[in-house]
């Protein structure tokens, strides 16, 4: 100890408390640090992130940018959330094929892993909506048809028709056809807002009122009976008119030619 | 058959067959043929063919019978909410689809065996008839003028000046009785155009601003920056419990006071009055079209236009509702919305401009 103290004044002295107490502080780090972090980067969700970053690299950079900041061809990804990816990509949306007023759905050719991966990746760039679990969107109440009715009917039939047919909007811009659209994605549709569609996140329009817009919409794509014949498309009086105009008065004008074709003469001229 | 039919008018196919044709071509080319020779149908002939044409008309006279019995039957017999699946329809209301089957085929039946009546055994022999003058003969409208005149003469109508100016005076104050009616129509609107359920809001008693889905107050950070939410009045002094769907005029009071709500970056706001009214980037418009008020809520969160599927008139939202496209006149009348003390969407007051489609006297 003497020995110690007598050298305290010694010009290296300051730089050995230094290095001691650099040591101290690293080894209680070392000890007390969150274990999880440092095994995190071989854990399930990191090895999705990576493999997700790697697909995002190949199909979704070139217009979003190598981490998702966007670009002046495609929107930042950063805080749009996984629900987005996975409906976007899920519907074949996304990669698009070519700029436009608004793209289109088309074929998926991606797997549910790799859709997963890569919304795993742009979730890590920021939060945002979840992917949805299935019994998010599956209402299990059995009022949920008639309720989500008229939450369709005030919230979503303006766009997408009464009976979820879809319609024109400006400049190119349509909503589309809820037929045959996976419950999951209508679902996500509400949570994010693709495109130009607004968003109903759970604040305005709680979990439960999208499951019940969701059963509305699969009864009305499936079991919904028409009490008045063919639907023509749902599409109102334009296509009941013009099939009224068309066929009804064609199959009238066609009886009316028939009828005086066929002469009741004896002899026949 | 012919007795009014000058001679020139008969057939001249049997003048050509006797081999005098070419005369008459060179006499008068453009000579009219008249009328074919009448030819005599099957049932004319064969009493057994118009035996057979009888029963077919009867039989669907009987058809159209059964069909209405059969209208009557279904409507008594079949539940308005059955459903039945009939190809190539699909799942069809039973009662709609027989209600318009047997009316149908009732009507047809009849319109048909009519048709075949005429067709088969009505008289089938041509008649021509000649058109004659309207006008009337010299000596009849002498006649009817001579009787005027002696009419006018015997009223007095000219002599008598009292007469003729009270009858003239009677028959001018007539109409009025009519345009009286017209008050009818009223009475007249006074303010209601111009006033919605936000005019009951004061700065020192607002008005919260309620969301149509939840039916219950909303803050701001619940407005998410692309979302669309539809509002309508909370608590006030006239409406304790807030505008309710069971209220008895709420078709009336929401066809005024539905609001939009939307959240846009505050820098992204290119109208600052817009953005002044608005809370921190939350807007509220009204949702009822400037041209003819449709609801109008057709929102494109990227390009903020808000579209009406009436007549395609355009709102860009991020310019005071500035009209971009369409018949519509006005832009769409904002709300100004602040918070409470505790933290809840409200309105301080009402619409600074009528909602709606402009009238006459509507204030700009």
């Amino acid at each position: 100890m003497k020995k110690l103290s007598a050298r305290r004044r010694h010009p290296l002295a300051a730089l050995v408390v230094l290095l001691f107490a650099l040591a101290a502080i690293g080894g209680l780090y070392a000890e007390f640090a969150p274990a999880e972090n440092a095994q995190a980067d071989s854990s399930a969700q990191s090895l999705a992130i990576d493999e997700g970053k790697r697909l995002f690299a190949v199909g979704c950079s070139s217009c979003h940018g190598l981490n998702g900041e966007g670009s002046s061809t495609g929107p930042s990804l950063v805080g749009v959330g996984s629900a987005a990816v996975d409906f976007q990509v899920g519907t074949g949306r996304m990669p698009a094929q070519q700029p436009g007023a608004q793209i289109p759905k088309k074929k998926n050719i991606y797997s549910q892993s790799d859709i997963d991966a890569m919304a795993a990746f742009v979730a890590s760039l920021g939060p945002g909506p979840v992917t949805p679990t299935k019994d998010q969107y599956t209402s299990t109440e059995t009022d949920a048809i008639s309720k989500g009715g008229e939450l369709f009917r005030t919230n979503c039939s303006q766009c997408h028709n009464f009976a979820g047919a879809g319609g024109a909007l400006t400049q190119g811009k349509f909503a589309p056809s809820l037929e045959n659209v996976d419950p999951k994605h209508i679902y996500e549709a509400m949570q994010t807002g693709p495109q130009n569609m607004p968003s109903f996140p759970d604040t305005t329009m709680p979990e439960k009122q999208k499951q019940e817009i969701v059963a509305f919409v699969r009864y009305q794509a499936n079991e919904a009976p028409n009490p008045g014949g063919l639907s023509l498309g749902s599409l109102g009086p334009v296509t009941e008119g013009l099939f009224g105009w068309i066929f009804g008065l064609g199959v009238l004008i066609a009886i009316a030619i028939w009828v005086a074709a066929h002469t009741t003469k004896a002899k026949k001229s | 058959m012919s007795h009014d039919m000058s001679d020139d008018k008969l057939p001249q196919a049997h003048a050509a067959g006797e081999g005098h044709g070419e005369a008459a071509v060179a006499d008068n080319p453009f000579a009219d043929p008249g009328l074919p020779p009448h030819e005599p149908r099957r049932t004319d002939i064969d009493e057994r063919a118009a035996k057979r044409a009888e029963r077919q008309v009867s039989l669907l006279f009987i058809v159209s019978m059964l069909a209405t019995v059969g209208f009557i039957a279904s409507y008594v017999s079949i539940d308005a909410d059955r459903i039945v699946y009939i190809f190539p329809l699909g799942h069809i209301s039973a009662l709609n689809f027989a209600l318009g089957m047997t009316l149908g085929v009732a009507l047809f039946c009849i319109g048909a065996g009519a048709v075949h009546w005429a067709r088969t055994l009505m008289s089938d022999v041509e008649l021509p008839a000649e058109r004659h003058a309207i006008e009337a003969d010299d000596e009849t409208r002498a006649d009817v003028i001579e009787q005027f005149k002696t009419g006018a003469a015997e009223s007095g109508f000219g002599r008598r000046k009292m007469i003729r100016n009270t009858l003239i005076g009677s028959m001018a104050l007539v109409p009025l009785s009519g345009v009286m009616l017209l008050r009818d129509l009223g009475p007249l609107p006074e303010k209601k155009l111009d006033v919605t359920g936000w005019n009951e809001a004061t700065p020192n008693a607002p008005i919260r601003l309620v969301n149509m889905n939840t039916n219950e107050p909303m803050k701001a950070e619940d407005i998410a920056v692309g979302s669309l939410t539809f509002a309508k009045p909370g608590p006030s002094a006239l409406r304790p419990a807030g505008l309710q769907e069971s209220d008895e005029d709420f078709q009336e009071a929401i066809a005024k006071d539905a609001l939009m709500l939307i959240r846009i970056q505050p820098n992204d706001i290119k109208d600052a009055d817009s953005a002044a009214l608005g809370f921190e980037g939350v807007l509220a418009y009204s949702k009822i079209c400037t041209h003819v008020g449709c609801p109008i809520s057709l929102y494109e969160q990227q390009t903020h236009h808000a579209l009406c599927p009436c007549h395609q008139s355009t709102f860009d939202l991020s310019d005071g509702a500035r009209v971009i496209f369409g018949p519509a006149g006005h832009p769409l009348p904002q709300l100004k919305i602040v918070t409470d003390a505790s933290g809840y969407l409200v309105a301080p007051g009402g619409f600074e401009h009528p909602v709606g489609p402009s009238f006459w006297e509507r204030s700009e």
